[in-house]
């Protein structure tokens, strides 16, 4: 009992494969930048883009799998939608959105509006019943699309950036009262993000989706404690090395040598933290422990008393040092400087 | 020719244009008059629509007497043609397949000298070629299962319709009331309707698309065309010229292979 | 621009002042109530807003079709069905013939097996304003289904509502302004339509003479009769335009064709 889905859909230039398992009472975020198919992903649960190949089971039942001709249209589908911008239908009162998908199903119109009145209640919406959507605040609206989508009682539960759309006062607040609404809900829940703050917030588990692919699952912490992609690296602030380990050195796809602490061999990542990379002018000698890396200052970028600084070079790195280091050494962009970085602060592990 | 810079002008001789356009119709001649004693320049008739077909052929004929005058056409009914000279399209000769529209020019005035009968016609009913409904004269027109059609009184063809079925003491009541003769052959030659009451010359010009029934003489009317010169003619000795040959032996030569009766 | 638009609206105004201009006005109560007149207006209301009814019946979905399935030769279909805008009304007419009429490609048969002759008849009238009208329609809901949020109805799907159901309660509210604009301009176009009638239906008082075919007859025996006869049309469509254009268009919030807050 769970949604189990293995998707594949060629859409534009976007080549989406992933797997996805969501056990009942689960909240996965989809965690990944714009463009990574995160929506699509939720697209084909709903049955709104049909996959290419794969299958898609809520409970058990399939309801996508081109393989066996097997396609449930999405109002067949127990599934509610909270969409982006929360769709709601401006030519009807918000009563009347919530009672729409018991309407479509041939509810009697007052079983509906009772139905209805219990879900506004519920979240706190109980006296803008015949009120326009447009009269709602955004967090208002979001309950409002919220009770709508519950109200049908589905067993998935898909939130497509639930909070992206309001600004950034009201939002800790509307997360608040979302975390509280969703706890009632036992179905399995796919929530779309693109904000950790969100994932962490909200989900049980994270799933990382990059270009297509799911590049890393798991609670936010494991996620985040060994990235295994580039956004999830820039999420965190870390420097993130892809290569094959052989011999105690990590050697990079694009070449370059990076002295490392015992390490299994195979493909690995090396995690660099830019607090721990020292910057000279000029290289030493000897130290075989340490990695020193010519690069040139692309960007420097000042954050309270420290400076981020932008290398390009056989490793491209972003160091943090302190402004009075910066001062010390009169950085520019277009500089060249040695990255120095102890083969023990590296952390590495199999990819 | 004009230079235009400025939009506006343009606009302004756009607006110039669809005027002349609106009330010359398909005339495109100029209308420069003929100069001296020879008989020259454009030249332009406005003649009812039965004679398209025969008025066509006249012009080669024409041609070849009068080489200097460039003749142009505007074929329409008879009533609309009136309309249209009484508005100032410029014409300067009007053949009116009827009195009545020719009666309408002169009581305005618009004509100079008298109108000269160039012509005859008389009435056929049109049918189907083969003539699967095997009418033989107007008394089978009544069958209240027969689609008839007929022109409306407002034009000539309606009007000797309604005359030649009075003469033979038949009423019946027509499908449709076309709006000109041409509409009341289409319907027929279309299959839509079984049979009409047209001009001889009609079914002549239908070919083979039709059949036509002949109407006893004693029963039958004969409308005449009446061609005038109009007062305001550009080029009145051109359109003397035209009269002339069409009223002369060559003229009639070639409306009588039309069917065309002569006056 | 001003200059341009000022001549412009002197282009329309012009004819229908030059209509007022020459109208009997002293007569005109007797050109009105004249019985032919009446039926002619009769006959032109009814089979208007037959044509209309048709044009919406079969020209919403053909819309919806046009603007929502993708299928090849899309385009094809599309310049197909909005062809008869563009022909002229006689040719259509004539067109109609063959295919519908009692030789026609299809016309034969429901002569032969109904013994129904569409030519002559009321309801050939109706066919025939149908056919001039009908892309009026179509072109106006189609760029309308174009511009609607297609959310709405993934919203809808999503919350159980059927394609059809969701037609009608998502789609159908969201483009009514431009499905009015639509109707009314199909149906002031039936309303003055006159060559494809008068080629397919004929002219008959009572049966196929409409307003246009009215007017067009009078204009030879009685124009006075028929500048009355053309200001009642104009009146009326103008009239049945200025009250749905207030009351349509203008409140319509400057075109927003969106169900969605």
């Amino acid at each position: 009992m769970s949604l189990a889905a293995t998707l594949q859909l060629q859409l534009g230039s976007l080549d989406l494969q992933a797997e996805l398992d969501v056990r009942p009472g689960e909240l996965l975020a989809l965690l990944g930048p714009n463009g990574a198919g995160k929506s699509t992903v939720l697209r084909c649960l709903a049955g709104l883009a049909p996959i290419t190949a794969g299958r898609i089971a809520i409970d058990d039942i399939v309801v996508d799998e081109p393989a066996t001709h097997s396609f449930v249209e999405p109002e067949h589908r127990s599934i509610g939608v909270v969409f982006q911008d929360y769709l709601l239908f401006e030519h009807m009162t918000v009563l009347e959105n919530v009672a729409y998908g018991l309407r479509a199903r041939r509810q009697p119109k007052a079983t509906a509006h009772r139905v209805a009145r219990e879900w506004m209640e519920r979240v706190g919406l109980g006296e803008y019943c015949d009120q326009r959507p447009r009269a709602l605040s955004g967090g208002q609206a979001q309950r409002a699309a919220l009770a709508r989508a519950l109200a049908t009682s589905p067993r998935v539960l898909l939130l497509d950036e639930p909070l992206a759309a309001l600004d950034a006062g009201t939002r800790a607040g509307v997360r608040r009262d979302l975390r509280r609404h969703l706890q009632s809900f036992d179905g399995m829940r796919v929530m779309v993000t693109h904000d950790p703050v969100d994932a962490y917030a909200l989900a049980d588990r994270v799933a990382i989706l990059d270009e297509g692919r799911i590049v890393q699952t798991g609670t936010l912490a494991e996620v985040t404690s060994h990235p295994r992609s580039r956004y999830v690296a820039d999420l965190v602030g870390v420097n993130l090395v892809a290569g094959t380990v052989l011999d105690g050195v990590l050697h990079t796809d694009t070449g370059a040598r990076v002295v490392i602490a015992d390490a299994a061999p195979g493909a690995s990542f090396a995690v660099i933290r830019p607090h721990s990379i020292l910057l000279v002018q000029h290289p030493a000698d000897g130290a075989s422990a340490r990695n020193q890396w010519p690069g040139v200052i692309t960007e420097l970028d000042r954050l309270g008393d420290r400076v981020r600084i932008g290398l390009d070079g056989a490793v491209p790195l972003t160091a943090e040092i302190t402004i009075a280091a910066l001062d010390a050494m009169e950085l520019r962009p277009g500089d060249t400087v040695h990255a120095s970085v102890k083969a023990t602060d590296i952390e590495v592990y199999p990819a | 020719m004009l230079r235009m810079r400025t939009p506006i002008r343009l606009i302004v001789a756009s607006f110039v244009v669809f005027g002349l356009v609106a009330t010359a119709c398909s005339d495109e001649s100029d209308t420069t008059p003929a100069t001296g004693s020879a008989i020259a320049g454009a030249v332009v008739v406005f003649a009812a629509s039965s004679l398209t077909e025969a008025f066509t052929e006249m012009a080669d004929a024409f041609a070849a007497d009068h080489p200097d005058v460039n003749l142009t056409f505007n074929f329409a009914g008879s009533g609309d043609l009136f309309t249209q000279i009484s508005e100032g399209a410029p014409a300067d000769v009007f053949v009116s397949a009827d009195a009545a529209n020719m009666t309408r020019l002169t009581d305005a005035a618009l004509n100079a000298g008298a109108p000269v009968t160039i012509a005859r016609n008389t009435f056929e009913i049109i049918v189907e070629p083969g003539n699967p409904q095997a009418i033989t004269g107007l008394t089978d027109l009544v069958d209240p299962n027969l689609i008839v059609v007929l022109c409306a009184d407002t034009v000539p063809c309606g009007k000797g319709a309604q005359q030649v079925l009075a003469n033979a003491g038949i009423t019946l009541t027509p499908k449709s009331l076309e709006d000109k003769v041409k509409g009341v052959v289409t319907k027929v030659t279309a299959g839509e309707a079984d049979a009409g009451i047209v001009f001889v010359t009609d079914v002549n010009a239908a070919g083979n698309t039709a059949e036509g029934v002949q109407i006893p003489a004693a029963v039958n009317v004969i409308s005449e065309y009446p061609a005038v010169i109009t007062k305001d003619a550009p080029n009145p000795a051109a359109a003397q010229a035209f009269v002339e040959f069409v009223a002369g032996p060559a003229g009639q030569a070639i409306l009588t292979t039309y069917g065309f009766l002569a006056p | 621009m001003l200059a341009l638009a000022a001549l412009a609206i002197l282009f329309f105004a012009l004819p229908l002042v030059g209509l007022l201009w020459r109208a009997p006005w002293s007569n005109a109560w007797g050109y009105l109530t004249d019985d032919n007149a009446l039926t002619a207006l009769r006959l032109s209301l009814i089979c208007s807003l037959w044509a209309t009814a048709l044009s919406v019946l079969f020209g919403v979905p053909l819309a919806w079709v046009l603007a929502r399935v993708s299928f090849p030769g899309r385009g094809a279909v599309r310049a197909l069905c909005t062809l008869s805008m563009v022909l002229p009304p006689v040719v259509g007419g004539l067109a109609l013939f063959f295919a519908l009429g009692r030789r026609g490609l299809v016309g034969q048969w429901l002569y032969r097996w109904f013994d129904l002759q569409l030519p002559f008849t009321t309801a050939g009238v109706v066919v025939a304003q149908t056919f001039v009208a009908m892309p009026f329609l179509v072109i106006t809901v189609e760029a309308a289904l174009r511009q609607l949020d297609g959310r709405a109805e993934d919203a809808s799907r999503t919350l159980g509502a059927s394609r059809w159901y969701t037609f009608r309660r998502v789609t159908l509210p969201a483009i009514r302004p431009a499905l009015a604009a639509g109707a009314v301009l199909a149906w002031a176009r039936a309303l003055g339509e006159f060559g494809a009638t008068i080629t397919f239906a004929g002219n008959f008082p009572g049966t196929t003479q409409t307003m246009p075919l009215a007017v067009y007859l009078a204009r030879e025996t009685n124009p006075e009769q028929a500048i009355v006869l053309a200001l009642l049309l104009i009146a009326i469509s103008f009239g049945v335009l200025v009250s749905l254009r207030d009351r349509w268009f203008g409140r319509g919030a400057a075109g927003r064709h969106s169900v969605l807050a």
